[in-house]
């Protein structure tokens, strides 16, 4: 090891720091603990099946995930189909509801947390960190299985007699469990078991990622070192860790009350001319339970995307992230203050009255951390270098939409507005637009940007644009008029939107023009269905790092990474993830293992 | 794609935004009732969250035009300006407290029932309403869903005096007087509903095991909808009904009318007597 | 030792900044100084705290209803009670003969926890029986309800561990007298039953003054 003291002193610019240690700069120590003892496979079935790498799951989870997520995408046509042509007949009342069940919980638990979580945490998670694999790649390779049990029950409801719950995925009681909603016998049961086994499953892999995350970093890697893909992952866990359990507890006891006619949630009542055994029970109860999880759940979904869209604004501007620890200590904020405003689903759930208050001021405080990421994005594009490929398009929809969507979340969360917009068509518009279309927006952006890491081909650019340009304006054109159908007053969850009388002005041409463009989105996903299968055959070979991005994932010795993914040693860090277009460098950005002997003579701000 | 044309497309998006919503046709129905505090808080909130849309995708927009990829630029590199940061913090901050102080006003209102409030009961069942509306003595008798049947399907408690002048209205319709404010008491026998008339703006979960409320004063007159407001199985969409606001005269000749708890109890007890004297007289 | 600052003291570090680079550098990757088996098992405990914490605020709610009846107390469950509290106490000596190295008094205490465990369990199942047979059914009243639904949970806990149980020991077994890798495993056994036995204890208290 030669003395890089005494090249430094020669360097041309001079400005190198002046703190560095008699010695070599480059030199870390080596690792204090053991290295990690991976299992390794030797069968196919123990490779591609029952795989306990973190990778080969990211895949799987991915893969279910979204196959899952196409069964909810084809529900929804159905459902548009009815509402906007109720002539063709296509669905009775109670399928319809049915659908409309399904597709929500599909979209919202099996696909969206899925996917983000089980997905890209665990392709990402290992790799970003410089660890080897999870810290338990055994149980990581259960709460796989878990998560197809839990998909395979969920499906199963489809064909028991009564079908699945047609409950709305809220799943609220008496009406969940009561004969006057589809499927309240054998479908409701078999959802909240479905329910119960994803939470298992998902504790299982929290586990791992709280774990790695703290526990099975590289050599360098401090925790504002890590790229902010991380973070929002790691942030989403935590919340996941303390939000799951009661969706466990709401759906246990309801359970209870359907199989065995307990009173948790039911009180006396007489259904369909029926009176109940029940008594005593409180709806309310099951609501509070329900949106303690349900409203970190949203953030569980939004987290993961803020980070990950923040990485690929950096990267594809060329530009350090603005603001790195706003946006760590932004998505702690939101992560912490995402457990006090639940109730803002419930203004007009016949609670008291006076929590409306207390919830309507944490709501709207929480938008002002959300407030100042959106800021931060924007202000990363600022005196950029930005490349407008399909990542950056991807990223700069989302912000649109999430702009869009969150600024909705205002009106909504205001208790006062609240009043006329709850349960109309106005919640539909904001919700879709901010944890469907945003959130979809930046998982697209991430596969096109991480498929040459997982396939070691790009994806197709041409069809990607057709894709792109068809998803973002379809989508907006769906959701942003459907905004109005709400302050018309349509309410949603109606089967049937025939032309009122009373209301001053016919919905029906706009419901007719939604169902019209989202068909077109939705074939449009189809496209990209296509690019993905083709290009991870035929697809453009990739270069080892082509978006030159600094983490590390894109530094591993073989590209694709290979089991244990950093070969005999370890890698280093030197640097944080956000290194780009750094005065005086050759080149616009510095990887997170370059160790300092190599860029003499860039500088760095002092702030 | 050119960054021009992804820029224009922002530009549009946001300016399109902007025109649909002065151009489009779907907006909210007149209002009703003394509640357009809420479409006040409305506005408000459309002003507001509008500039910050519409600066934002503007910004964008300019970004992806004027910074646009060159091999031999260099962005700026500053990871942090905590100036910046602060100032844009305090200004979320007051732009979102100055949403939040009117609405609690209003909401302060709405959950404050006044009152000379007229206390109407609106009952839900799946799928339909009915009403039930205090008689002269103004109090609504107390009622219990042990005493719902065919010859009480209010299940009222026959032992509490105050219901006895209970005027009940067995169908879906219900009359308002206008300018006299009401405060609707809410039950359901079965599964979570909500009372919703869009000109009055003014909803409320009903809970089967409590009795939820809100209040209102009608101030237009007209031939309202009334929609279920709150998933409640199949027969959600069809859950329909009327409200009737009108001049007191034609008001009173409505309740007029009504029949009485007593007269209905009365009415059905005849009804058995001539059953019975049926059967003797075979 | 490694020094380890606070998590949330990190985060107001600015890694960009010179002095702070070269500090980092040197970081061993951890934020914490405990194994990751041990990390996981207090994950695992903080999820059933929170899960019973949520039991244990709805059961508080529905209490104040009018239709609550208290149910027996058989006193079966007092003994149960004993099981478990000599149970813990079993396991702590057990972890403590194990880092003394003693591999017999090891294995001995192993197998009695594990014992203990099952009369536990069917301690609990013969209070279920016992309680059904005089009709206090579940649906009968929301305090039978919670019972069966506090019971079911806790032991349902206890199985889980019992699988880990179950692999210790079996390790131990074909470990040949060598303990040091057992070490970790026993200890986090212990914490996971002491951990079990402060909830029984808690939703015990919480049926009896209730």
């Amino acid at each position: 090891m030669h003395d890089d003291n005494e090249y430094k002193i020669e360097a041309k610019s001079g400005v190198v720091s002046d703190t560095t240690a008699k010695g070599d700069t480059d030199y870390l120590p080596p690792q204090e603990v053991p290295d990690q003892d991976l299992y390794h496979s030797h069968s196919w079935w123990t490779t591609y099946v029952f795989s306990q790498d973190a990778k080969y799951i990211g895949v799987q989870y991915a893969l279910t995930a979204v196959g899952t997520g196409l069964l909810g995408l084809i529900l929804s046509w159905l459902m548009r189909l009815q509402i906007a042509f109720p002539g063709l007949g296509i669905l009775e009342p109670a399928a319809y509801y049915q659908f409309v069940t399904m597709h929500g919980m599909i979209m919202v638990v099996y696909l969206l947390t899925a996917l983000f979580l089980g997905g890209f945490g665990n392709l990402l998670i290992p790799l970003m960190c410089g660890s080897r694999d999870m810290a338990f790649p055994y149980v990581n390779m259960l709460s796989y299985w878990m998560f197809v049990l839990a998909v395979l029950v969920l499906l199963a409801s489809f064909f028991v007699p009564g079908g699945p719950t047609g409950a709305g995925w809220t799943l609220y009681p008496p009406q969940a469990i009561t004969s006057g909603t589809p499927g309240s016998n054998l479908g409701i049961t078999l959802m909240l078991v479905s329910l119960v086994l994803f939470v298992a499953g998902f504790t299982m892999g929290g586990l791992n990622y709280i774990v790695t995350v703290l526990q099975y970093r590289t050599r360098g890697m401090t925790l504002m070192r890590l790229p902010l893909t991380v973070w929002g992952i790691f942030t989403a866990t935590v919340l996941a860790m303390f939000a799951f359990p009661a969706l466990l507890v709401g759906g246990i006891m309801m359970t209870l009350d359907n199989m065995l006619g307990t009173s948790f949630f039911m009180p006396a009542i007489i259904s369909m001319g029926e009176k109940l055994t029940t008594e005593g029970g409180s709806p309310i109860l099951f609501q509070h339970l329900f949106w303690f999880f349900g409203h970190p759940e949203v953030y569980i979904v939004a987290l993961p995307a803020f980070g990950i869209v923040s990485d690929l604004i950096s990267v594809h501007s060329r530009k350090t992230i603005f603001g790195y620890r706003m946006m760590v200590w932004a998505i702690v904020a939101i992560g912490a203050l995402s457990f006090f405003v639940w109730a803002h689903h419930m203004y007009v759930s016949g609670m008291n009255p006076w929590f409306g208050f207390f919830f309507a001021t944490t709501t709207l405080i929480i938008a002002v951390p959300t407030a100042i990421k959106v800021y931060n994005w924007i202000l990363t594009l600022w005196r950029g270098n930005i490349k407008l490929n399909l990542p950056m398009l991807f990223s700069l929809a989302f912000i649109v939409t999430f702009l869009n969507g969150g600024l909705t979340g205002l009106f909504l969360g205001n208790v006062t507005v609240d009043v006329p917009l709850s349960d109309t068509y106005f919640v539909v518009a904001h919700f879709h637009m901010v944890m469907g279309i945003a959130p979809l927006l930046v998982v697209f952006g991430a596969i096109y940007h991480w498929f040459p890491m997982v396939t070691g081909r790009m994806l197709d650019e041409m069809m990607g644009k057709i894709h792109f340009w068809i998803t973002f304006i379809g989508s907006y054109a769906i959701y942003f008029p459907m905004h109005y159908q709400g302050f018309v007053g349509v309410p949603r969850r109606y089967f049937e939107i025939y032309d009122s009388p009373y209301m001053s002005v016919s919905g029906l041409h706009l419901n007719a023009f939604i169902t019209i463009a989202a068909l077109i989105v939705g074939a449009a996903q189809l496209l990209f269905l296509y690019n993905l299968i083709y290009s991870a055959r035929a697809g453009k070979k990739s270069e080892r790092n082509p978006w030159k991005a600094n983490s590390l994932e894109w530094l591993t010795p073989e590209m694709p990474p290979e089991h244990g993914n950093w070969g005999k040693e370890l890698p280093k860090v030197y640097r944080w993830a956000y290194d780009f277009s750094v005065p005086g460098a050759k080149e616009d950005y510095i990887t997170q293992t370059t160790p300092p002997s190599a860029v003499l003579g860039s500088k760095v701000e002092r702030s | 794609m050119t960054p021009l044309i992804v820029a224009h497309i922002l530009v549009l998006i946001a300016v399109g935004s902007v025109v649909f919503h002065f151009w489009s046709p779907w907006w909210w129905t007149e209002v009703a009732s003394n509640w357009g505090g809420m479409d006040t808080t409305i506005l408000l909130t459309f002003w507001i969250t509008g500039v910050v849309f519409v600066a934002i995708c503007l910004f964008m927009a300019y970004c992806v035009w004027k910074f646009s990829y060159q091999k031999d630029r260099r962005s700026e590199y500053q990871p942090e300006n905590k100036k910046l940061e602060f100032h844009l913090t305090w200004i979320t901050a007051v732009g979102v407290a100055a949403l939040l102080a009117p609405g609690l006003v209003v909401w302060n209102d709405y959950v404050t029932v006044p009152k000379n409030t007229l206390k109407i009961e609106v009952f839900a069942y799946q799928w339909g309403w009915k009403y039930r509306l205090p008689g002269e003595d103004g109090v609504l008798g107390k009622t219990s869903i042990k005493e719902i049947n065919d010859e009480n399907p209010f299940g009222i408690i026959k032992e509490d005096k105050n219901g006895m002048d209970d005027l009940l209205v067995d169908s879906d319709e219900l009359h308002l007087e206008i300018n006299k404010p009401v405060k609707f008491e809410l039950r359901s026998i079965d599964v979570l509903h909500n009372f919703y008339v869009p000109q009055f703006r003014g909803k409320m979960d009903i809970v089967p095991g409590l009795i939820t409320y809100y209040w209102i004063e009608p101030t237009r007159k007209g031939n309202f909808e009334v929609l279920c407001a709150e998933y409640c199985g199949t027969g959600h969409y069809a859950m329909r009904g009327r409200v009737i606001v009108e001049e007191k005269s034609e008001y009173d000749n409505w309740t007029a009318k009504l029949i009485t708890f007593e007269k209905f109890l009365a009415e059905n007890s005849k009804t058995k007597e001539n059953k019975i004297k049926l059967v003797k007289n075979e | 030792m490694i020094e380890r600052k606070s998590i949330f003291k990190s985060i107001f570090e600015k890694p960009w900044e010179e002095s702070q680079i070269l500090k980092d550098n040197n970081h061993d990757g951890k934020a914490l100084s405990m194994s990751g088996s041990k990390l996981g098992v207090r994950y695992i405990m903080l999820v059933s705290t929170v899960v019973f914490s949520l039991f244990i605020v709805s059961y508080s709610d529905r209490m104040l209803v009018h239709d609550w009846k208290n149910m027996p107390e058989p006193w079966l469950l007092w003994l149960n009670t004993l099981v478990l509290l000599i149970n813990s106490y079993v396991f702590h000596k057990t972890k403590v003969f194990a880092y003394e190295n003693d591999y017999t008094k090891t294995k001995k205490g192993l197998f009695i926890s594990g014992l203990l465990s099952y009369l536990f369990l069917i301690g609990q199942a013969i209070v279920w029986y016992l309680l059904m047979k005089n009709g206090y059914y579940a649906d009968a009243n929301p305090a039978n309800a919670f019972f069966y639904l506090f019971t079911a949970l806790h032991g349902l806990h206890l199985m889980g561990g019992l699988i880990f149980w179950g692999r210790t020991t079996s390790k131990l077994l074909k470990s040949d007298n060598k303990l040091e890798n057992l070490r970790d495993s026993i200890e986090l056994c212990a914490v996971y039953w002491h951990f079990l036995l402060i909830v029984w204890l808690v939703l015990f208290g919480l049926m009896l003054f209730t």
